[in-house]
């Protein structure tokens, strides 16, 4: 994760005497095969109202059942925040009438969650706790929302489906650093296998709630909820939007308003869902239904058993075992895709063996910049085996780094999966220092005049254009530190 | 085998004469069907006890030990392809996709459904007045209430319109209309019985259970009712089975008689004829002392906050959204809500769901909510206490005999104090059972003996020497 230093506000524009407060609360929807008190599988994009039974939709007389596994999904979760879990949890009702919601109430937990406490990173953890999804509403007309359509309808496959909630404590102080903590706590639940935390298909969803006060002050300013951001992007955009909102009230004299705003990231604009005033009164009480969740040695064990290495452990080890920069061992470890790409490479036992760090810095640099956007390099040409073997042939300078690029090309474009082969098929193999090179750096300086003067009057910068003749015409074999020296050497200077 | 004769069989004779080949199952079942539908069709000259009667008899032949005896069911229950609309009209034309584990654990056992009961809607009171259907008549008094909120399955036993009943008790509502029908009503353990299916009322407190002729009838349809659900969280495995009771004296069973319950608000001619049972007991050898409840006389107000508190939010569903009725007029959504509740709930359906809302309102859900659950938590400790000391409660099962039809309608307080000697058991989630023990002006008395949780067996078999010894035979004339 990104250093992270105070002042997102005068990030955001302010004047710096303010600082904004951010905590997050966010929803995973858990990897269960089954909703969370019922039997009906979980819907992915299957026609409306196919994947309900009487209990998700509220017929009179059903009653609902705990997922198990929901709990033992949990319940990984709380141990990789370093929770602390409840022995006995219960489940509440929170009572409202809205069309997705067809009990009248959603059963979630309240005072009593599954998990409390924890952190990830530098953000401290306030609770976890399982709770179902409400159906979803399609309104036909053109607001697209409940007032003003002309028809709305309910798909209750989705009605149902287990939901962890993971609420932060407000220990968060910048829009781009609540984005950069959501993405670590996506690779964290990833790892976890305990859901797929697609925020596209909403399998993620994020609200935000934030507010000011002056900085080094303890206590909080009014704060406002932001709802439902479906994307890194509008998470960063929605709150620093939010922030300048509030940062222009208190400039402008006024006071901010407990509300909850939606985020509109078409428009960048903020519009008001509700007021304090007009807040529910939900009416929490104990779920009669279900007994509570008690939690005993053998769910936790199973748990346990469940759990794969965490990033921020990873990130530790790689430092550790295999010497590591602080941020590579991060992008590796946060990224599991390349960590595991990378750890890969290190175990293919490829002949010249590569040093680490280097191998480091070609996957997250130049392997994933030549991939197509989000590309996971497993899924790529390039075999793990390869790289660490091209890596290797660098280290020994074997193959200079601009040839090893094209080699790289190569085995993307699947023109080979031999670094060795392809570098010899193609004469990419790093030139000595012999006369051969001696020549060509000789033509470039000829061909050069005005920048072989100003290198002779001392100007280092100048020497760019002889080098760049001089690596299209060896197509990039020749070890840059070798042409400069020679380039100098001819020049005098 | 004559009709009169078939109908005087109690359910688990008439069982018996099937399996001896005396009695079709068909038979049977056409006897109480004819009788059941001349009933509904009578209308308000009848009782008014069903709200669905079933066209045909099943056409296999029943191989299981109930053997075809049918049973008639309150309208709560959910019966898959059968109305079920627990007596309000905002159910109206509701047809369930599935059928309640009580009802469809005893058609596995033998008794197919002969038809649905009229209750108070939702099992809201104690007179069966609050009903979409309208009110049920007393078969012992026509101008009387059967009692609630089971009442049309309390009246269909006694005036012997179907063999056996199936209610739900939340306060009382078995055993209440059981004590003013004169027959025998049983409140299980909370949790014996599944509610997978019963159209919830207070799910902290609903409790199918049977209204029959005798305690046997009793046993053996909670024999086939019992057991863990995986559909119903809260529900338990019962330990053991049930027996059918045996008993026919009460040696060595201590009775425990809580003054609390058995004092000021009792009618005369009530404590004398529980005074007389009483009398019973002690001469089959039971041993009688005083026994103290000292939350008892609480359980009431505890009630009518925790069982409004949770049918405000079990009610909340209908909406008009996905089933049953739906205002037609309405101009927006919160309209559609607001007219189709107004509409599709009775009188005390609505107060009780105001009463609940405002119980569980922020800043009154400590006072209200929490305070009436630390008083539960004491009634139970008090039980706990007195099974220390005695083997069962004994109390009058309702403070009066049935009263008359629009006597308390317009005082819901005085119609609540029907629940005064049946409130404290449900709370605290232990069976009980009444049985007739006698008459006041005419009218059947209830005594209702309670024991602790999963004391069925035990239960049974002090009710069945009691009602032996008592041996009330009195029955209404037939309709």
């Amino acid at each position: 994760m990104s250093d992270h230093k105070p002042g997102g506000v005068a990030d955001a524009g302010g004047d710096g005497e303010l600082e904004a407060v951010i905590g997050l609360e966010i929803h995973v929807q858990l990897a269960t095969r089954t909703k969370m008190f019922c039997g009906c599988e979980l819907s992915f994009g299957e026609p409306p109202n196919t994947r309900t039974c009487p209990v998700c939709l509220g017929l009179p007389g059903s009653l609902p059942v705990a997922n198990a596994r929901a709990v033992h999904l949990g319940l990984m979760i709380g141990l990789a925040l370093g929770s602390e879990l409840a022995p006995r949890s219960i489940f509440h009702r929170k009572n409202y009438f809205y069309p997705d919601l067809p009990k009248g109430y959603q059963i979630t937990q309240y005072d009593e969650p599954l998990c409390r406490g924890g952190e990830l990173g530098d953000v401290r953890i306030h609770r976890v706790h399982l709770e179902e999804d409400a159906a979803k509403l399609i309104h036909a007309g053109a607001s697209g929302r409940i007032h003003g359509s002309d028809t709305s309808f309910v798909d209750f496959n989705r009605g149902g489906t287990p939901l962890a909630e993971i609420v932060t404590e407000p220990d968060l102080r910048a829009p781009e650093q609540a984005s950069e903590w959501l993405k670590l706590l996506r690779t964290t639940l990833r790892q976890l296998g305990v859901s797929d935390v697609n925020m596209e298909e909403g399998s993620l969803r994020c609200d935000a709630n934030i507010s000011l006060r002056p900085r080094g002050s303890e206590t909080l300013g009014v704060k406002t909820e932001l709802k439902n951001m479906n994307s890194f992007r509008f998470i960063e955009r929605g709150i620093r939007a939010e922030i300048a909102r509030q940062e222009e009230i208190l400039a402008g004299g006024g006071q901010v308003v407990q509300e909850t705003l939606h985020f509109d990231p078409a428009s960048g604009s903020i519009t008001s869902l509700r007021s304090k005033e007009e807040a529910h009164d939900y009416r929490y009480f104990p779920e009669p239904d279900l007994v509570p969740v008690a939690i005993d040695d053998g769910m936790l064990a199973a748990a346990r058993a469940d759990m794969s290495e965490l990033p921020a452990d990873r990130a530790e080890r790689l430092q550790r075992e295999l010497g590591l920069s602080v941020d590579s061992a991060q992008v590796l470890a946060f990224r599991t895709e390349l960590g595991d790409y990378f750890e890969a490479a290190v175990a293919a036992r490829a002949e010249p063996a590569p040093p680490a760090q280097g191998l480091a810095n070609w996957i997250a640099g130049d392997l994933v910049g030549r991939l197509p956007e989000g590309q996971d390099p497993s899924d790529s040409r390039v075999e793990p085996r390869a790289l660490a073997a091209l890596v290797g042939l660098v280290a020994e300078r074997r193959v200079s780094v601009g040839a090893a690029r094209q080699v790289l090309d190569r085995l993307i474009e699947g023109g080979g999966s031999e670094p060795l082969a392809i570098i010899e098929a193609e004469g990419l193999g790093a030139m000595d220092g012999g006369s051969e090179l001696a020549e060509i750096v000789a033509a470039a300086v000829a061909a050069n005049t005005d920048a072989a003067e100003r290198v002779r009057e001392g100007n280092a910068k100048a020497i760019g254009p002889i080098v760049g003749q001089v690596m299209r015409e060896t197509k990039g074999r020749a070890d840059g530190t070798e042409v400069a020296r020679l380039i100098h050497e001819q020049l005098g200077a | 085998m004559s009709t009169t004769d078939i109908l005087d069989l109690s359910a688990a004779a008439a069982a018996a004469a099937i399996g001896g080949g005396s009695l079709s199952a068909t038979e049977l079942f056409e006897a109480y069907r004819d009788r059941a539908a001349s009933d509904r069709a009578a209308g308000d000259a009848g009782l008014n006890c069903f709200t669905w009667v079933a066209a045909d008899a099943p056409s296999e032949p029943v191989d299981a030990p109930l053997a075809g005896v049918p049973v008639a069911v309150k309208d709560l229950f959910c019966t898959e392809g059968v109305p079920s609309q627990a007596g309000s009209r905002i159910l109206e034309g509701y047809l369930p996709p599935y059928t309640a584990t009580a009802v469809s654990r005893l058609r596995a056992g033998g008794a197919p459904l002969l038809a649905k009961t009229n209750q108070d809607e939702f099992a809201m009171g104690s007179s069966n007045e609050n009903s979409a259907f309208g009110p049920v008549r007393n078969p012992w008094d026509r101008e009387r209430v059967p009692g609630g909120s089971s009442g049309g399955s309390a009246a269909a036993v006694a005036a012997g319109l179907a063999p056996w009943a199936l209610g739900t008790d939340t306060g009382g509502s078995v055993r209440q209309p059981a004590a003013l029908c004169g027959i025998v009503g049983l409140k299980p353990t909370y949790g014996a019985v599944s509610r997978y299916g019963m159209i919830a009322f207070a799910s902290s407190l609903d409790q199918a259970g049977p209204l029959t002729r005798d305690v046997t009838d009793a046993a053996l349809m909670l024999r086939h009712m019992v057991g863990r659900d995986p559909c119903d969280a809260t529900s338990l495995a019962f330990p053991g089975e049930i027996e059918l009771p045996t008993a026919e004296r009460l040696d060595g069973i201590r009775l425990g008689v809580p003054q609390e319950l058995t004092g000021e608000g009792i009618e005369r001619g009530v404590l004398d004829a529980f005074a007389a049972a009483i009398e019973q007991a002690k001469e089959l050898g039971a041993e009688v002392s005083d026994v103290h409840l000292p939350h008892a006389p609480h359980a009431l107000s505890a009630y009518y906050v925790l069982a409004p508190a949770e049918c405000s939010s079990n009610l909340a569903r209908y909406d008009g959204v996905r089933y049953g009725m739906r205002a037609t007029d309405a101009h927006d959504l919160l309209d559609m809500y607001m007219r189709t509740r107004h509409d599709g709930f009775g009188a005390e359906v609505k107060r009780r769901i105001m009463l609940g809302t405002y119980a569980l309102s922020s800043g009154y859900y400590e006072a209200y909510y929490g305070r009436a659950q630390r008083v539960r938590t004491r009634i139970s400790e008090d039980f706990r206490t007195a099974f220390e000391q005695i083997d069962f409660v004994v109390t009058p099962t309702a403070p009066s005999v049935a009263f008359r039809l629009g006597e308390k309608t317009a005082d819901p307080l005085a119609m609540y104090l029907n629940d005064y000697c049946t409130v404290p058991m449900s709370l605290a989630g232990i069976p009980a059972i009444s049985i007739p023990c006698g008459h006041s002006e005419g009218l059947p008395v209830g005594l209702q003996i309670a024991g602790p949780a999963f004391s069925e067996n035990r239960l049974l078999d002090a009710a069945r020497a009691l009602e032996r010894s008592i041996a009330f035979d009195a029955r209404p004339a037939r309709v």
